[in-house]
């Protein structure tokens, strides 16, 4: 046992926090596990264990036409949400650090307005301002409701990236003849890009699994995929959706753990 | 010629630096003329604004106002990459995604020297702080004097026209700061460039500097060569910051200074009306033993504790109203024969030109 | 660039205010440069999120005739299926809240106390789940809890029962669903908060002669206290507003909160009504977290004034 710890209670006697932890553990964790597996299923029954394995939810998966589309119409969003949240907050995230202006708790409000609001507000609100813009059903009012609700993550990362990282190192950079972009390009980006790019991961899963709003302004050809995966699952369980949902999780272990090795990084 | 600032070294004139952080005053109507070439110190207590005014200089913290001019050039609301200053802080803030060439080129590149010449200045300025052949080390392969001496080279390649630090040798060790302190009064000597150095070690400022500026509270409380600012402080405060003294009241009337009912021999002129310290350094108290030459003044005293310090002793006396004054002196047969034991009496003596008074605030 | 001289200073100008002009301006600058990063972020976010919102607040105002009334907030005490969707929604939001807080207390309390590896790898079962789609994870609960579900087959073939429980599209299935959902968001700020505990604490209170459970109870548990009731209004507010779940596994008879608005605004076209539901959906949510801050920001200056 380390150091750090050790208190005079024995493992033993703590025998009971491990089970009842390890129970919750397998609670979390035991759904995905169970998807992953019943993906490989050669039954369309839902048996578990499977009698017998297959491949063939996904090739019905890939060999989908309309599956096919929601996940392209999904990954354009989601990379053009990544881009664009990024390039926003990281800069937004900059400037609430400089702490030059005023109103900070007014700015800060308004940044993360997306995580306190309810979604399915947010959902009918934009279905209803974008009607009368005609973003309805377009990858542009997609992208542009995702980046908003992608924001607060992306300042919240590269703005703990800033606080980390030690500021002279710019004043020292400007000192020396560089001017503030310049020096920020220079200097201060080299250093919390591990915190870009974790933002940027963390605002492509955000776009990537969105259902609620994408509910309300997807559709047609922009159908994405998390769309057509809840109303599908209105309809009835099909395991072409348990294929589809064990490429998610693999999405997200990935990135996360690219996120992980980029926050470690240096 | 290169690396040779004496002759672009400017002056630094300045005046009315007002800064305040949220209605706080921290900096009031400062004024301070630093000559060519010059190295001068700002000391101070943590809170003084001595790093406060250096960010001024530099242009990382905005005065709401005031002015500088370097060589007769406004400065005050130039940005800073347009000021060409060289500048060492106390973290050195070296940059780590860079190896020790590229951080000490990386002034030449804003400025976008020739590639030759960039390869010879930083190699110039690698050998003037004695890291010839590091070019290559990451910054983390550095020890803490090493990465003090890329600061210090980074902040001189570009032949800026002021250099300042920000307590560069804070974060040495005590032996590698005292050796470091000599190895930049040296090349301050063979650089000649203006250099605003700020520190709160009063050991520091008076070893290395021309002229030091005692700041407290957001003033400079005197600013003088480093020997007068010890032998002839001003105010009480400076008194108190730099060196040990003893504070004993003392009260000025008819043109002559008075100690209780005894009248002091002194060298300077009496001040006039009003309330005085006597500024006592340990070194310059003598034990007495018989009649006191006519310029000596006598301090009569009970002896308190006596601490031997190898080489020299303290010993700590109490005068006739309570007040504890410290005498130091060499361990000598003769001075410690003079030495009564504790709680016996003792003649204290200080000299007519020793004596120092600064105003009771 | 302006050089003020000692002239200004006669000109009325308190001493000392040289190029005081000349700062402000580049103050001014800076502040400008500062927006101009800022404002592309706070325009999007007000365009897309406040804007609405309040245009939404502005029709809730109207009838269906366009006169300007109170009847779409009258009607959520007139009639009975609101009320049903309000008592639901509560209803849920305190099962789920409750059963995260049995559960993920102890996950968080375990993850503090382990070796700081351990606890890591431990993180990873809280973690990975958090950012799993919510779809993929309801869907699973599907597989496991519907009537031919994993859960009825093999409780069927082990003979424990010889008829399906109800376990999805009902009141249940909700709460299992949405509990697995929130635990995350209980765990990890309360885990996070355990960990700033200092572990001294708790071994003073241990040489002084408390038993564990007695060391628990008197230190570990009041100092956690901030960080679970930060978890708990996070789940509770989170769940009033649910929506994925409630209509993937309430099998249309747990009604709650945000499938109310869906329904009026989607399948009845009253945008009136859906909108005064969300106004009162965002008024629940923040006055809960106002009321939540209020009573931490209460506690701590409590605290302090004890000091």
């Amino acid at each position: 046992m380390s150091v750090e710890n050790s208190l005079p209670i024995s493992h033993r006697q703590r025998l009971w926090l491990y089970a009842l932890g390890g129970l919750v553990m397998l609670f979390l964790i035991a759904p995905s596990v169970i998807i992953v597996i019943m993906s490989f299923s050669g039954s369309t029954l839902l048996q578990f264990p499977p009698q017998e394995w297959s491949l063939r939810w996904y090739e019905s998966y890939l060999g989908s036409v309309e599956w096919r589309d929601a996940t392209i119409v999904s990954v354009k969003v989601a990379v053009m949400t990544a881009i664009v949240a990024t390039v926003l907050g990281t800069a937004a995230a900059y400037a609430i650090n400089a702490r030059t202006l005023r109103l900070t708790g007014a700015i800060n409000a308004l940044l993360t307005a997306s995580l306190i609001i309810p979604v399915i507000l947010i959902g009918i609100g934009t279905f209803f301002l974008y009607a009368r813009i005609g973003l309805n059903n377009t990858l542009t009012g997609l992208v542009i409701a995702h980046t908003v609700q992608a924001l607060p993550l992306v300042v919240l990362t590269v703005l703990s990236g800033l606080r980390s990282y030690d500021m002279n190192q710019e004043m020292v950079a400007r000192s020396l003849g560089a001017g503030r972009f310049s020096a920020f390009f220079q200097v201060t980006m080299p250093q919390i890009r591990f915190s870009i790019v974790s933002g940027a991961l963390f605002a492509f899963i955000t776009s990537f699994d969105e259902v609620v709003v994408s509910l309300f302004i997807s559709g047609g050809e922009t159908t994405t995929l998390t769309r057509r995966m809840f109303n599908a699952l209105r309809d009835q369980i099909d395991p072409t959706i348990a294929a589809i949902s064990t490429c998610l999780i693999v999405l997200s272990i990935v990135l996360l753990s690219a996120a992980q090795l980029f926050g470690r990084g240096r | 010629m290169l690396l040779s600032l004496a002759q672009t070294a400017l002056p630094i004139g300045i005046s009315g630096i007002e800064k305040r952080f949220g209605g706080v005053s921290v900096l009031h109507d400062l004024g301070l003329d630093v000559a060519a070439g010059e190295f001068l110190t700002l000391l101070g207590p943590s809170g003084s604004g001595k790093t406060t005014l250096l960010m001024i200089l530099a242009g990382f913290v905005r005065a709401n106002a005031g002015s500088i001019k370097v060589g007769g050039e406004e400065m005050i609301a130039m940005p800073p990459h347009k000021r060409n200053i060289g500048m060492v802080f106390q973290s050195y803030a070296l940059f780590p995604h860079m190896n020790v060439f590229h951080n000490i080129a990386f002034p030449l590149k804003q400025r976008r020297v020739s590639a030759a010449e960039t390869t010879e200045r930083v190699e110039r300025a690698l050998d003037l702080v004695q890291l010839k052949g590091l070019g290559e080390r990451r910054v983390d392969q550095l020890s803490g004097g090493q990465r003090q001496r890329v600061a210090l080279a980074r902040a001189i390649v570009f032949e800026p026209r002021i250099v300042l630090m920000d307590e560069p040798l804070s974060a040495l060790d005590k032996s590698l700061r005292e050796h470091m302190q000599i190895e930049l009064r040296n090349l301050h000597r063979r650089l000649g460039m203006t250099t605003v150095y700020v520190t709160h070690d009063q050991r520091e400022a008076i070893t290395m500097s021309d002229r030091v500026a005692v700041m407290n509270a957001g003033r400079i409380e005197q600013i003088d060569q480093p020997e007068i600012l010890y032998a002839r402080p001003k105010t009480k405060f400076v008194a108190g910051f730099i060196g040990e003294s003893s504070f004993i009241p003392v009260e000025c009337r008819n043109g002559s200074v008075w100690y209780e009912d005894r009248k002091l021999h002194m060298a300077a002129a009496a001040p006039s009306l009003g309330r005085h310290l006597m500024v006592v350094r340990p070194e310059k108290l003598r034990v007495i033993a018989g009649e006191p030459a006519g310029n000596v003044n006598v301090l009569p005293a009970i002896v308190g504790d006596v601490i031997y310090q190898g080489d020299s002793f303290v010993c700590y006396a109490t005068l006739k109203d309570g007040r504890q004054v410290t005498l130091r002196d060499y361990c000598r047969s003769d001075v410690l024969a003079k030495l009564p034991a504790p709680g016996e009496p003792i003649t204290l003596g200080i000299d007519a030109q020793d004596v120092v008074l600064v105003a009771d605030q | 660039m302006s050089i003020a001289s000692a002239s200004l200073d006669h000109a009325g100008r308190p001493v000392g205010a040289l190029n005081a002009d000349a700062l402000r301006a580049d103050a001014r600058r800076e502040s400008r440069g500062m927006l101009a990063l800022l404002s592309p972020g706070l325009l999007l976010v007000f365009t897309v999120i406040i804007v609405p919102i309040g245009w939404l607040f502005w029709l809730s105002l109207f009838d269906e005739a366009g006169q300007f009334s109170a009847a779409n907030y009258a009607r959520f005490f007139e009639q009975a299926s609101y009320i049903k969707t309000f008592v639901t929604t509560f209803k849920v939001a305190f099962f789920v809240t409750g059963a995260c807080v049995l559960f993920g207390y102890p996950l968080a309390y375990m993850l503090s106390q382990l070796p700081r590896r351990a606890a890591g790898v431990c993180l990873i079962f809280v973690i990975l789940p958090f950012w799993t789609s919510v779809l993929v994870r309801t869907y699973a609960w599907l597989v496991i809890l519907q009537r031919k579900g994993l859960v009825n087959t093999w409780l069927m073939d082990l003979g424990v029962i010889g008829q399906p429980l109800p376990l999805a599209n009902n009141f249940a299935g909700v709460v299992i669903g949405m509990t697995h959902i929130m635990l995350p968001f209980l765990v990890l700020p309360l885990y996070a908060s355990m960990k700033t505990i200092d572990t001294d604490c708790l071994r003073a209170g241990m040489n002084l002669g408390a038993s564990p459970a007695a060391t628990f109870r008197q230190i570990f548990l009041p100092l956690s206290l901030p960080g679970l009731a930060s978890g708990v209004v996070i789940v509770f507010v989170l769940c009033l507003g649910f929506f994925v779940t409630p209509a993937l596994m309430g099998g249309g008879k747990v009604i709650m909160w945000a499938m109310r608005m869906e329904q009026t605004t989607s399948l009845y076209s009253n945008w009136g009504a859906g909108a005064a539901l969300g106004v009162v959906l965002l008024g629940v949510t923040l006055a809960l977290l106002g009321l939540f801050q209020w009573l931490l920001g209460a506690r701590a200056t409590g605290v302090w004034s004890e000091r």
